[in-house]
């Protein structure tokens, strides 16, 4: 009996001073830094980037496509309108208050208010606490998406963000400008504390000491995150060994760190899609179909991934990329001069015609060379652009005010889902209720719009589905707007960092569970 | 006297409110701030809330004028990005920036004063030639580009010095110095040889060509004549001379080299005030661009004025020039 207590006690110190040799720390590097330490006050990639590593979301992404258990346990449908969520017990926030029912309905009200994430929040009635470890997401009509925006809701300390701070204001204010609270301080549940804070110079994550998923192989105990804007310097802080991990990387060093032996590169298939849109209110011509046809027969998309992006980007055919619900695998991209040639003649515009263009020249990865290259395509057959890029600090002003015949823009869909393309890319634009807030080519059809707005409340994801992929083929049809491609995520890091196993298609690495060797 | 004064600080302050009211126009122009401090998804009815409460609606006129009110009062407003008053973020960022300009000065000075001197004397010779020829390439190389050759040489082959930031720094009475690490030293090296990349052959050039000039003339000829040592001609006499018209030109060269800073600091991610100008203007963060430009002509004006009077003082011949 004593030999088992001692061997038992052996193994425990082995066990523990294992861990601790295991500690270790990450030098992360990224091109910005999180704009505020309250998840709510901005709906970016880089907030929500954040939230997965001082928060827990109620679920997350997997790499299938599917959704892990976190902060919920157990999921299951109640009714058309109730999902059940099973929260895991004997969780502590970060100011040591327990995790409970409670905060994820606080943190779902606030959610509710922040004018970010109001929007993707419109259709939930709100949160029932069944019990102390049992919620119930009740929906105004049936949603189709309540798992994915379930990724989305990071619950806060309640008890720690009520109440007032000591210049009198509430704690729990969403403040876009100036000092709140929340900017500066934190309570989740996530593994990691943020322990230090100079904005645009470093934030120093700690692990949390009472974190609650023991299981997760993750042995880094601290990361400092420094953001570095300029390419060049981010890739060369990598090279020469300053930084351990940096996101992300740009197309032109690809090959210099795919050489190097001591980094590796991981790219994956992105979901923002780069586009142009037609506007068919200002030209005649562009609302004619078998003119936009042509154009979309006109743009080899294949050859701008190959010569500009170097083949850093996936060619699109359409608006989803695969494995989302509206992808349809028969379209393709559809590169065929003679046809486009003949299209034009069909619609009557054999001599061409003139018109203009704008683009951002600092936004999507090669938008001014993307575009100039479609500008080049069009002069085949005889569409003659006048091409205007500029910085994204202008661009969006001169995009909302419609001043040219195409425009280019990117899309990547906040809720992960095929339906938000359409909803704001190519819905009949309408000012009431949102829809179509970014169709700059004014395309409108009823059925498109009836179709997206049906799959809104379709619970049943196979008839769903259905209901997407017709929308795509109605578009692709139509030709509503020219696809380019899909920009690749990418990261890269000393080869002694196991990226490959925390990256995802949602570009949310998951840090907490990040292996040093 | 006392005309002369109030007549240079009446100049200063129109100056001023010249200056607040062009930062206050290029404000106008160079994008909306609202669009980076909300997701793109949001829509159109709140930002236009947004805009609203932030008072971006108002009239030109409107906002002009809270903004000189303001301004007296020591507010310059709130950075959109940092959520601080811009003021205190530029204040925080000067260190860095002043600590560089500072380093690059002394690798100027210290290596210009010999080389101009050495090239001078012996115009002819091998090694002046090659200064020479050294110090066109020099100045034609833009400096960002000599800061990524610097990078990947030093930092990514050598392994020698890292690679970007400023590294360790220590808080002296409120200032973070990097001075006083050897982190801190480490990282100044290649910021501070690639600023001072664009003026150091432009200052050998200049301490030569007024070197050779003052080797001709009557009174160094009486020297060698006079049977004086070659250093004495050299160092004391013709040198001290020559000193004068550089010491004039590096004070404006000065004010250039700081502007300098917005590009070596971009591309060594330095946390400086050039890097944070930039910055701003990519993040149309306007109130802090608005800030910047009032901080820095407010500086140039107080130097400019107390230089002014200070000549006064010495040089009656100015304020009397003035007066009728």
């Amino acid at each position: 009996m004593k030999k088992l207590l001692v061997g038992c006690l052996v193994l425990l110190m082995v066990l523990s001073f294992g861990t601790m040799a295991g500690a270790k720390t990450l030098k992360l590097a990224m091109d910005a830094d999180p704009v505020s330490l309250d998840p709510h006050v901005q709906l970016s990639g880089g907030m929500l980037q954040f939230s997965h590593m001082v928060f827990d979301p109620l679920v997350r992404w997997n790499k299938s496509g599917g959704f892990d258990p976190r902060l919920a346990t157990k999921w299951e449908r109640l009714d058309d309108l109730t999902m059940r969520f099973h929260l895991r017990k004997g969780v502590k926030f970060h100011s040591g208050n327990p995790f409970t029912a409670k905060d994820v309905e606080w943190t779902v009200e606030r959610l509710k208010k922040s004018p970010d994430f109001k929007g993707l929040f419109e259709p939930f009635e709100g949160v029932k606490v069944f019990d102390d470890y049992t919620v119930d997401i009740v929906t105004k009509k049936p949603y189709a998406l309540l798992l994915n925006m379930a990724t989305y809701i990071f619950p806060m300390d309640s008890k720690f963000y009520t109440g007032t701070d000591a210049a009198g204001k509430p704690k729990d204010a969403i403040v876009k400008i100036g000092p709140s609270f929340a900017l500066t301080n934190e309570s989740g549940t996530g593994k990691y504390r943020v322990t230090g804070r100079e904005q645009g110079l470093k934030t120093v994550f700690e692990e949390f000491a009472d974190y609650w998923d023991k299981e997760s192989p993750g042995n880094v105990d601290k990361i400092i995150l420094t953001p570095i804007k300029n390419d060049a310097t981010r890739v060369a802080a990598l090279l020469s060994g300053d930084v351990d991990f940096i996101m992300p990387v740009p197309p032109q060093d690809y090959s210099r760190i795919r050489k190097n032996k001591n980094s590796k590169l991981i790219t994956m298939s992105g979901s923002r899609i780069i586009t142009c849109q037609l506007n068919s209110k200002r030209r005649p011509e562009l609302a004619n179909r078998l003119v936009r046809q042509a154009i979309v027969y006109a743009t080899n998309n294949n050859g701008i991934v190959k010569k500009i992006m170097k083949g850093t980007a996936s060619v699109a055919g359409q608006q989803a990329p695969k494995g989302f619900a509206g992808y349809k695998e028969n379209l393709v991209p559809r590169y065929n001069l003679k046809k486009a040639k003949a299209l034009m003649k069909e619609a009557g515009y054999e001599n061409g015609f003139e018109c203009t263009m704008i683009s951002p020249n600092n936004r999507y990865v090669n938008d001014e060379k993307i575009a100039e290259a479609f500008a080049g395509m069009l002069s085949k057959i005889k569409i003659k652009v006048n091409l205007k890029a500029m910085p994204k600090a202008q661009y969006w002003d001169q995009f909302d005010a419609q001043v040219a015949d195409m425009q280019i823009i990117g899309w990547h869909p906040d809720t992960e889902d095929s339906a938000n393309y359409t909803e704001f890319l190519l819905m009949c634009p309408d000012k009431e209720t949102g829809y179509g807030q970014y169709n700059s080519g004014n395309y409108c059809n009823p059925e498109v719009d009836r179709l997206v707005l049906a799959s809104q409340t379709e619970t049943n994801l196979a008839k769903r589905s259905a209901m997407l992929q017709k929308v795509e083929q109605i578009l692709y049809d139509d030709a509503a707007y020219v696809p380019f491609h899909w920009q690749n995520l990418s990261w890269a890091g000393k080869n002694k960092v196991d990226i490959r196993r925390i990256v995802n298609v949602q570009n949310f690495p998951y840090f907490g569970d990040l292996v040093i060797k | 006297m006392f005309a002369f004064a109030v007549r240079r600080i009446t100049q200063a302050i129109i100056v001023m409110l010249v200056i607040g009211l062009l930062g206050f126009s290029i404000k106008q122009k160079i994008g909306d701030p609202v669009r980076d401090i909300v997701g793109v998804s949001v829509s159109v009815a709140e930002r236009d809330a947004l805009r609203e409460e932030l008072g971006l609606n108002d009239p030109f006129l409107a906002q002009y004028v809270r903004f000189i009110k303001n301004a007296v009062h020591g507010d310059l407003g709130m950075s959109f990005f940092f959520k601080r008053p811009t003021l205190e973020v530029i204040l925080s960022k000067a260190p860095a920036t002043l600590e560089l300009v500072f380093a690059s000065s002394l690798i100027i000075i210290l290596l210009s004063i010999p080389l101009g001197i050495y090239t001078a004397i012996n115009p002819r010779n091998l090694p002046s030639r090659i200064i020479m020829g050294g110090s066109i390439v020099g100045v034609s190389i833009p400096v960002f580009l000599t800061a990524i050759i610097l990078i990947y040489i030093f930092a990514v082959e050598l392994h020698w010095l890292p690679s970007y930031g400023r590294g360790e720094t220590v808080n002296v009475w409120g200032w973070e110095s990097g001075f006083l690490t050897l982190d801190g030293l480490k990282h100044l090296i290649l910021p501070s040889i690639a600023l001072s990349s664009i003026m150091l052959p432009l200052f050998i050039r200049l301490i030569r060509s007024e070197m050779m000039e003052t080797l001709e003339t009557e009174y160094v000829k009486f020297a060698w004549a006079k049977g004086l040592s070659r250093r004495r001609i050299w160092f004391l006499h013709a040198f001290k001379n020559t000193l004068l018209p550089v010491i004039t030109v590096g004070g404006v060269q000065l004010g250039i080299l700081i502007a300098y800073t917005i590009l070596t600091e971009t591309v060594f991610q330095w946390q400086g005030m050039g890097f944070m100008f930039l910055e701003a203007v990519e993040r149309s963060d306007t109130s802090l661009l608005v800030a910047y430009i009032i901080v820095v002509g407010a500086l140039f004006v107080v130097v400019n004025t107390i230089v002014d009077l200070i000549y006064g003082l010495v040089n009656p011949t100015i304020r009397i020039t003035g007066r009728k």
